[in-house]
């Protein structure tokens, strides 16, 4: 006889260390709560603050069929030394690039602080079996990547199988073994708030090292409220059970100005212990110039045009 | 509450980054040194000979010398109303005043930006609120009752509505020219001429709205606006030339204006005070609950006639709010209300900062326990630091008593009866807030709470459209929307 379970589904699990609730979110509030916070104005070093923090907490990013040993060394050799002109620019945190390629990024940032981040798991879509996916995550291990951005299953997710995505977060990290793990929920496929934080809550419990919004394949992606939503679980399970839990905005940031918009919602959310790369991570492809146009007229007081910023 | 402290009671103080000043200048705006009234479309010296300052409460320097509208001033305007409406301000086409309000709320917006330093100089508000919530508003109700000039006809058919005649309004300093908005707008666009008179420690924005009357082209007589204390305002409500009075303030001050009108057949509308529920059931969104608990009672420093003072939360989720609650009070920036990231401002003068302090002492020694965040205050001007009480029972008198300041006081409930029984256990009945994912709720709620305006899953929201006023001492007519045309108005 099948054993009786303790409690019906809707109560908390009798887990120890507990998770917080699911509850809700609301849209309304949440989106003006987050359009409040994009508000603050950041002027003159705090300014300076946030921009060498971008540089510092960015993922440098190319996901591209089209990528190549040489695209990916011109990226690495930028991430790790962002501003050839001016030495006081840190480096970025990770290149981020797909499994083939973590070799020659490992090559490139051998003897520096940049880490290599290699995506896995039938990235973007996620829609491959179980298996192949671990597996694919121990090559990428193998292969020399320090952190290791998996995708959820969105299809398991949105037909209420919760089961099987947190079976596979499980299963990933376990893969990861050592390695960094980053559960990408693609929340502009989970529509809705209340997705977002349940998903949020679901890769925590499965064993994320960090959350991360989206693939940077569909669109939108790291919204300011959905980032602010993944904050607050992040917030709610640290209060309930103390584990810090990082968050890495990815996707459709392109100006300096949106990167220290997420840096005030984790100021004003988690706290400064959370503005570092340890713990936040900007996914880009794109905003590292920006950024760096940012702070050169920041040091000299005027802007310079983009020819002067490399291309790589 | 042995729950509470086994959780860390805030995340981390902010260290990492201070977000360097970043003040709106204050040179958009020029004020003058004297301003006299504003009687006849023309300034006038005052006949009393008196004048007074006005200072910003976050320096305690002065910013103005205004003048003191004693009897014979208080006089001249009405005469000055009168003329205007016998000179057929209300018998002008409809749509002619129209005309007017339209081009005072395009000027308003037009100068919003001066206009809101001038607020948040005069007031202490945050700039943020000024910029985003007075100035916004107050051209929204200009827009709003420019639309219904012409329409009155169709806003009460059959009823042939006629205007009232000469409005002596008075106002509170808590929005001085919000509530100028709220009341100027809907007297003119019923065909009224008004006597204005603004609070003495904010009347900088409404002598600068006379500039605006100016600029619109409005005629003399139509808009006069006097300053002065409540001895001005006692001048305005007795003077037999005024048919009706409109007053936003304290439920005191309302019981002795309507005192002195029993009998005269002056019209009468009030506006007063409150002591709002904000109640939070345990199926709410609770983060989004929690900036709707601090929007609800630190907007604009508590000096919010419709704050929500009185927090219920349902016991369930008791030691999950407050944490949320206390650790949010942590991140509010409390400072010069011209900085861009100030949340809470400072208060408006000495003495409300005086009856602050005074409930809050009550608060202490009636035995509620007091929390305020780790804060760094100015060392000049007005300021009280955000304030919440737990175990607060309902016979304290923080929780039956207007504070009028950043003072929460918290209670809880386990059932909805007991939450309703709770709310309306209160001589006031403004508004009330109730934040539940449960629709349903919401309208069984909305049905038994006794309070004018009831917000669901948000909190001190305003619109033109959506009528404002109270039950029982929160006062009587309401302000907004079709129904705010009414008291501006005689039917047959």
């Amino acid at each position: 006889m099948a054993k009786a379970p303790a409690l019906t589904a809707g109560f908390e699990l009798p887990l120890e260390p507990r998770l917080p609730r699911i509850g809700s979110v609301d849209q309304v509030a949440v989106e003006e709560r987050a359009a409040s916070l994009a508000r603050r104005s950041i002027k003159r070093d705090a300014k300076v603050f946030a921009l060498e923090l971008a540089v510092r907490c960015m993922d440098l990013t190319t996901l591209e069929g089209a990528d190549t040993p040489g695209k990916v060394a011109a990226l690495a050799t930028k991430g790790i030394r962002p501003d050839p002109s001016d030495p006081d620019v840190p480096s970025v945190a990770a290149i981020c690039v797909y499994p083939n390629l973590v070799p020659t990024a490992v090559d490139r940032t051998r003897g520096t602080s940049v880490k290599v981040a290699s995506v896995a798991t039938a990235f973007p879509s996620g829609q491959s079996p179980t298996d192949i996916k671990v597996e694919e995550t121990r090559a990428a291990v193998e292969l020399g990547a320090d952190e290791i951005d998996m995708v959820i299953d969105r299809g398991a997710f949105l037909s209420g199988r919760y089961a099987k995505v947190y079976d596979e977060i499980v299963r990933v990290k376990d893969a990861c073994g050592d390695v960094h793990l980053k559960v990408i929920l693609e929340t502009g496929e989970l529509g809705t708030y209340d997705n977002v934080r349940r998903a949020s809550l679901l890769a925590i419990a499965g064993g994320a090292d960090f959350i991360k919004t989206s693939t940077g394949k569909v669109s939108p992606a790291a919204t300011l409220p959905v980032t602010l939503v993944m904050l607050e679980a992040i917030r709610d399970v640290y209060e309930e059970t103390g584990r810090m839990v990082g968050m890495k905005a990815a996707g459709g940031i392109r100006s300096a100005k949106q990167a220290w918009q997420h840096f005030v919602l984790v100021n004003e959310t988690l706290g400064p212990d959370w503005l570092t790369p340890e713990l936040f991570r900007l996914g880009a492809s794109s905003l590292l110039n920006d950024v760096l146009m940012q702070l050169r007229k920041e040091k000299t007081g005027r802007y310079q045009s983009l020819d002067y910023f490399t291309i790589d | 509450m042995a729950e509470l402290d086994r959780k860390p009671d805030r995340a981390p103080v902010p260290a990492g980054w201070d977000y360097a000043p970043a003040p709106e200048a204050r040179d958009v705006v020029s004020i003058q040194e004297r301003y006299p009234l504003f009687i006849g479309g023309e300034w006038v010296e005052p006949r009393s000979g008196e004048w007074f300052a006005t200072v910003d409460p976050a320096s305690e320097e002065p910013l103005a010398e205004v003048a003191f509208a004693g009897p014979d001033d208080v006089d001249v305007a009405v005469q000055a109303a009168r003329t205007a409406l016998a000179d057929g301000w209300s018998n002008r086409s409809p749509a002619e005043r129209a005309k007017y309000l339209f081009r005072i709320a395009r000027i308003l917006q037009e100068r919003s930006r001066e206009f809101a330093v001038l607020e948040s100089l005069d007031g202490g508000k945050p700039i943020k609120e000024s910029r985003d919530v007075d100035l916004p508003l107050a051209a929204a109700h200009f827009f709003y009752y420019a639309g219904w000039a012409d329409k009155l006809e169709y806003a009460f058919p059959n009823r042939s509505p006629r205007p009232v005649g000469v409005a002596g309004q008075i106002i509170p300093w808590n929005f001085p020219l919000l509530m100028l908005a709220w009341k100027v707008a809907p007297a003119l666009a019923a065909g009224n001429t008004v006597i204005l008179k603004p609070a003495e420690t904010t009347p900088l924005s409404a002598l600068l709205f006379c500039d605006v009357l100016r600029q619109a082209e409005v005629p003399p007589g139509v808009v006069n606006i006097v300053t002065g204390d409540g001895r001005t305002g006692a001048e305005l409500v007795t003077h037999p030339g005024v048919d009706k009075i409109a007053f936003t303030g304290s439920t005191e001050v309302g019981k002795a204006i309507q005192r002195q009108l029993a009998g005269t057949g002056k019209r009468l509308t009030l506006e007063l005070g409150g002591k709002a529920a904000n109640i939070v059931f345990d199926d709410a969104a609770l983060d989004q609950a929690v900036e709707g608990i601090v929007n609800g009672i630190y907007f604009n420093q508590g000096h919010v006639c419709c704050a929500g003072s009185r927090l219920f939360v349902q016991e369930s989720v008791y030691d999950d709010v407050l944490r949320k609650l206390k650790r949010r009070m942590g991140t509010l920036r409390v400072g010069d209300p011209l900085d861009k990231n100030t949340d809470v401002g400072a208060i408006n003068s000495r003495q409300q900062l005086d009856k602050i302090t005074e409930l809050v002492r009550a608060g202490e020694e009636e035995g509620a326990d007091i929390y305020q965040p780790p804060c760094r205050l100015p060392e000049k001007g007005y300021w009280f630091v955000p304030t919440v009480f737990t175990n607060v029972a309902q016979s304290y008198r923080i929780a039956q008593e207007e504070i009028f300041g950043p003072v929460l006081s918290v209670l809880t409930f386990r059932t909805p009866d007991e939450a309703i029984e709770k709310a309306n256990n209160t001589p006031y009945g403004l508004s009330a807030g109730v934040w539940t994912e449960k629709g349903s709720r919401i309208l069984w709620m909305a049905q038994r709470l006794r309070a004018g305006v009831i917000w669901a899953n948000t909190y001190n929201r305003f619109d033109p459209a959506s009528p404002f006023g109270g039950y029982k001492e929160s006062g009587f007519g309401r302000e907004g929307g079709r129904h705010g045309l009414e008291p501006y108005l005689d039917f047959e």
